[in-house]
C-alpha cells in the first residue's frame, strides 16, 4: 500500500462462515463475527482454541478453508497481507533481529514511504517508554521491553484494524495496566478498530467493548461484558469467565416471570426471561458473591431462592474476600464469595449455614444437560492452566 | 610416600608429551606449506628441486614463466563465476526446499545429495561424455558448469541450515507491516541468511579453485592451476607456481585473520555499548 498516508479512522470487520482446517486438525469449524468500526473487541479463550489462528486470518497470513472475510466492507479474503489495512502484535513478537528497535519500528512507515518515519518511530518508543534503547538490537532487550517494541511497531502504522496477539502478556502488572490505559487511549483518539486476544479475562473485561468467548474453533457467547458476566448462556463461558454455582434439576413450575427448578427437596426459582430453557432438566446458576452466607435457618422471603442447611468444608481467605465452599446436601458443592467486613472467616469449617441469594440474580444456561458437564471441565482445564502457566499441550490432546 | 613421585613423573610426562605430540603434528602439516614458501624464493631455472640461493626475482617477475599467470588467471575466473552462480542458484533452491511444499521436495533433498557422494572421477567423466555427446567445445564455459553443478550442492546444504533456523514469523511480520515479497525477502529473508551464504560461497570458491579431477576432464585445451601444476610437475614446477600457492595462502591467512579481529572489536564496542 504505497498510499503514505494513516487510515482516517477504523474499519469494520466482517468474517462470514469462516472454517480453517489444518491436515488432518479443524481449528476453527464454523465462524461468523461482525465487529464495528472503532470497536474494542476481546477475544477470550483457552489454550489451543483458535485465537491465533482467527488472527492469522485476518492478517491474510493463513488463507481460510472456506468463508469470506471482509474489512471496512471490502472482500479481502484473497488479498496478500501486506495489501490489508490491518497491523499484527504477534504473540511471539517476531522482532527483526538484525535491525535495531527503532528500525523495527520504522518498518512499516517505510514501506508505505511515511514522512518522517524517524520522528514517528521515536513518538511511539515514547508511547512504550522505551524511547532510550532505540539504538539496540531486540536480543538484548527483556521479553517486556520486546514485548513493547512488538508494541510500538504495530501501533506506530495507525492501522483501521490493529490485531493484537496477547500483547501484554509478558509485562507486570503495574506496566500492564499502564500499557492498558495507553492503548484504550490511542484506540479511542483516532477511533480505530482493535482486535485484542487475551487469556487475562480482566483485561478483557477492562477494555473491551464487546467480549467473544472462544472455545474448541467456536464462540460460544458474544457481548458487552457486563451482559457476559451476569448473564452467562453455557456452562464453560459461566465457568471461564469468573466462577459459577450450577445446578442441574427437572422444571416443577412455570408462571409469566419465573420458572421453578427443583433441587431434591429444595427449590430454585430463575425469572423466564434469564432462562432460554424452559422445560424438562434444566442447568441454573448463580454467581458465588451474589450468594448470602447465614447462620440460621432464614424465613422464606419472596424474591429469594435459599438453599440448606450444609456444612462449611473449606473456608480460603484472599485479603478482600474469603471463600466458603458449603457442601449442600442436594446441591453439592457450593462457593460463596463473602467480602471481609470483619476481620477474619465469619464462620469456620464444619459450621451449619444457609445461602440466599435474590431470584434475579439467578440465570439459566442453554446448554443441554449433557452439554454441561464439557462445559465445566473445559473451563476446569482452561482454568487450572492459567494457574500453573503451562502452555497449550494438555488442552490440544484433549481438542 | 611412594605415590607421590610417581604420580609426579607422570603428571610430568603427560605436562610435556602434549606439547611435542602437538608441535610434530603441526611441522608435518606445516612442511609442504613451509616447502612451498621457501622454494617460491629459490634462484632456480626450470626446475625448483634443488635450493640455488635466495632472490626475490620470482616474487617480482612473476608472470614470466610461461603460463602460470594464465592458468591463475582462468582459476580465478571460474571459481568467481561459478561461485556466483552455485550460490545463487544453491540458495534459492535452499529456500525451496525448507520454506514451500511440493511434490517431489524429499526426492530433491536427497539427488542433491548425491553429487557430494559421488566420486569426482565419475562426476567429470560423465559431465565430459554429455559434452561429446552434445558436441559443446571443451573450454572455461564447460569448467564453470561442471564447477557449478558440485558447488550447489555444498551451497544448497549450506544455507538450508541457515534457512530452518529462520523463524517464519520474521517473515510475516514483515508482510504484515506492509513489505512486499521482494522488500521482504531482500531487508529480512537475505540480511539473516548473509552469514550462510557468505561461508557457502567461500566454500564453493574454495572447492573450486582447488579442483583438478573434474576439471581435468571437462577443460579441453584450458589450464587452471591445479592443472598447469599438475602438468608442470612431471617436468618440474617453476617457482613462480610457488609465488602465487604461497601468496593465496598468505591472502587467506589475512582474511582469516582481519575476520577475527573486527569480530573482536565488535564484540568489545557492543559489550562497552550495554
Ligand atoms: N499450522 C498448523 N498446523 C496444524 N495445526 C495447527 C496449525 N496452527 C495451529 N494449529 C492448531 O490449531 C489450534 C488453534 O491454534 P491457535 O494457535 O489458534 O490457538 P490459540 O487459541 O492462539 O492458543 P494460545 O492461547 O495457546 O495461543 C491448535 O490446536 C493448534 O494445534
Ligand atoms: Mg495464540
Amino acid at each position: 500500500m504505497a498510499t503514505g498516508t494513516f487510515a482516517e479512522k477504523g474499519a469494520d470487520l466482517e468474517l462470514v462462515g469462516i472454517q480453517k482446517r489444518f491436515p488432518g486438525f479443524t481449528a476453527i469449524e464454523s465462524l461468523d463475527l461482525f465487529i464495528p468500526e472503532g470497536s474494542f473487541f476481546a477475544l477470550l479463550g483457552p489454550s489451543g482454541c483458535g485465537k491465533t489462528t482467527t488472527l492469522r486470518l485476518v492478517a491474510g497470513l493463513e488463507e481460510p478453508t472456506a468463508g469470506r472475510i471482509l474489512i471496512g466492507g471490502k472482500d479481502v479474503t484473497s488479498t496478500k497481507p501486506f495489501q490489508r489495512p490491518v497491523n499484527t502484535v504477534f504473540q511471539s513478537y517476531a522482532l527483526f533481529p538484525h535491525m535495531t528497535v527503532l528500525e523495527n519500528v520504522a518498518f512499516g512507515l517505510r514501506r508505505r514511504s511515511i514522512a518522517s518515519p524517524v520522528e514517528k518511530a521515536h513518538e511511539a518508543l515514547r508511547l512504550v517508554e522505551l524511547d532510550h534503547l532505540a539504538a539496540r538490537k531486540p536480543g538484548s532487550l527483556s521479553g517486556g521491553q520486546q514485548q513493547r517494541v512488538a508494541l510500538a511497531r504495530a501501533i506506530v502504522n495507525r492501522p483501521a484494524l490493529l490485531l493484537l496477539d496477547e500483547p501484554l502478556g509478558a509485562l507486570d502488572l503495574k506496566l500492564r495496566r499502564q500499557m492498558q490505559l495507553e492503548l484504550k487511549d490511542i484506540q479511542t483518539e483516532v477511533g480505530l478498530t482493535f482486535l485484542h486476544v487475551t487469556h487475562d479475562q480482566e483485561e478483557a473485561m477492562t477494555m473491551a467493548d464487546t467480549i467473544a468467548v472462544m472455545n474448541k474453533g467456536q464462540i460460544e457467547q458474544m457481548g458487552a461484558p457486563e451482559e457476559l458476566y451476569e448473564l452467562p448462556r453455557t456452562a464453560f463461558v459461566a465457568n471461564f469467565l469468573g466462577q459459577s454455582n450450577l445446578f442441574t434439576g427437572q422444571v416443577s413450575g412455570t408462571t409469566p416471570d419465573a420458572l421453578t427448578v427443583a433441587l431434591g427437596s429444595a427449590s430454585i426459582t430463575v425469572p423466564v426471561a434469564r432462562a432460554p430453557r424452559r422445560s424438562g432438566t434444566v442447568t441454573v446458576g448463580v454467581r458465588p458473591e451474589k450468594l448470602t452466607l447465614l447462620t440460621s435457618a432464614p424465613v422464606a422471603e419472596a424474591g429469594r431462592n435459599v438453599l440448606g442447611s450444609g456444612r462449611v468444608v473449606d473456608v480460603s481467605f484472599s485479603g478482600v474476600s474469603t471463600q466458603y465452599v458449603i457442601a449442600i446436601p442436594g446441591a453439592g458443592d457450593v462457593v460463596v464469595f463473602a467480602q471481609n467486613m470483619v476481620f477474619g472467616p465469619v464462620v469456620h469449617v464444619g459450621a451449619e449455614v444457609w445461602v440466599s441469594w435474590a431470584v434475579e440474580h439467578g440465570f439459566g444456561l442453554e446448554d443441554a444437560p449433557d452439554e454441561v458437564a464439557a462445559g465445566v471441565h473445559d473451563a476446569a482445564v482452561a482454568a487450572g492452566l492459567d494457574d500453573s502457566g503451562f502452555d497449550s499441550e494438555p488442552a490440544l490432546e484433549k481438542a | 610416600m611412594p605415590a607421590g613421585p610417581r604420580r609426579r613423573s607422570r603428571i610430568r610426562f603427560r605436562g610435556l608429551g602434549l606439547p611435542i605430540y602437538t608441535a610434530l603434528a603441526l611441522i608435518f602439516l606445516l612442511i609442504p606449506i613451509a616447502y612451498t614458501f621457501v622454494f617460491s624464493f629459490n634462484n632456480s631455472g626450470k626446475l625448483n628441486i634443488a635450493w640455488q640461493g635466495f632472490t626475490l626475482d620470482k616474487w617480482t617477475h612473476v608472470c614470466d614463466a610461461q603460463g602460470v599467470c594464465e592458468a591463475f588467471t582462468n582459476s580465478i575466473i571460474v571459481g568467481v563465476v561459478a561461485t556466483v552462480l552455485a550460490t545463487a542458484l544453491g540458495t534459492a533452491i535452499a529456500i525451496a526446499l525448507v520454506r514451500y511444499r511440493f511434490r517431489a521436495r524429499s526426492l530433491i533433498s536427497l539427488l542433491l545429495f548425491l553429487p557430494m557422494a559421488t566420486p569426482e572421477v565419475v562426476l567429470g567423466a560423465g559431465l565430459a561424455a554429455q559434452f561429446l555427446s552434445l558436441g559443446v567445445n571443451k573450454g572455461l564455459g564447460t569448467i564453470i558448469i561442471a564447477h557449478t553443478m558440485f558447488c550447489i550442492s555444498f551451497v544448497v546444504v549450506t544455507v538450508k541450515a541457515r534457512v530452518s533456523s529462520l523463524d517464519p514469523a520474521l517473515e510475516e511480520a514483515g508482510r504484515d507491516l506492509y513489505g512486499s515479497a521482494a522488500a521482504v525477502f531482500w531487508r529480512i529473508t537475505f540480511p539473516l541468511l548473509v552469514p550462510g551464504i557468505a561461508a557457502a560461497a567461500l566454500l564453493s570458491f574454495a572447492l573450486s579453485f582447488d579442483d583438478f579431477i573434474i576439471t581435468n576432464f571437462n577443460s579441453g585445451a584450458v589450464d587452471t592451476f591445479p592443472k598447469f601444476i599438475y602438468i608442470a610437475a612431471a617436468r618440474g614446477i617453476p617457482a613462480e607456481a610457488n609465488v602465487i600457492a604461497s601468496a593465496v595462502f598468505i591472502l587467506a591467512i589475512v582474511i582469516v585473520v582481519v575476520a577475527q579481529v573486527t569480530r573482536a572489536a565488535r564484540a568489545k564496542r557492543l559489550a562497552r555499548l550495554h
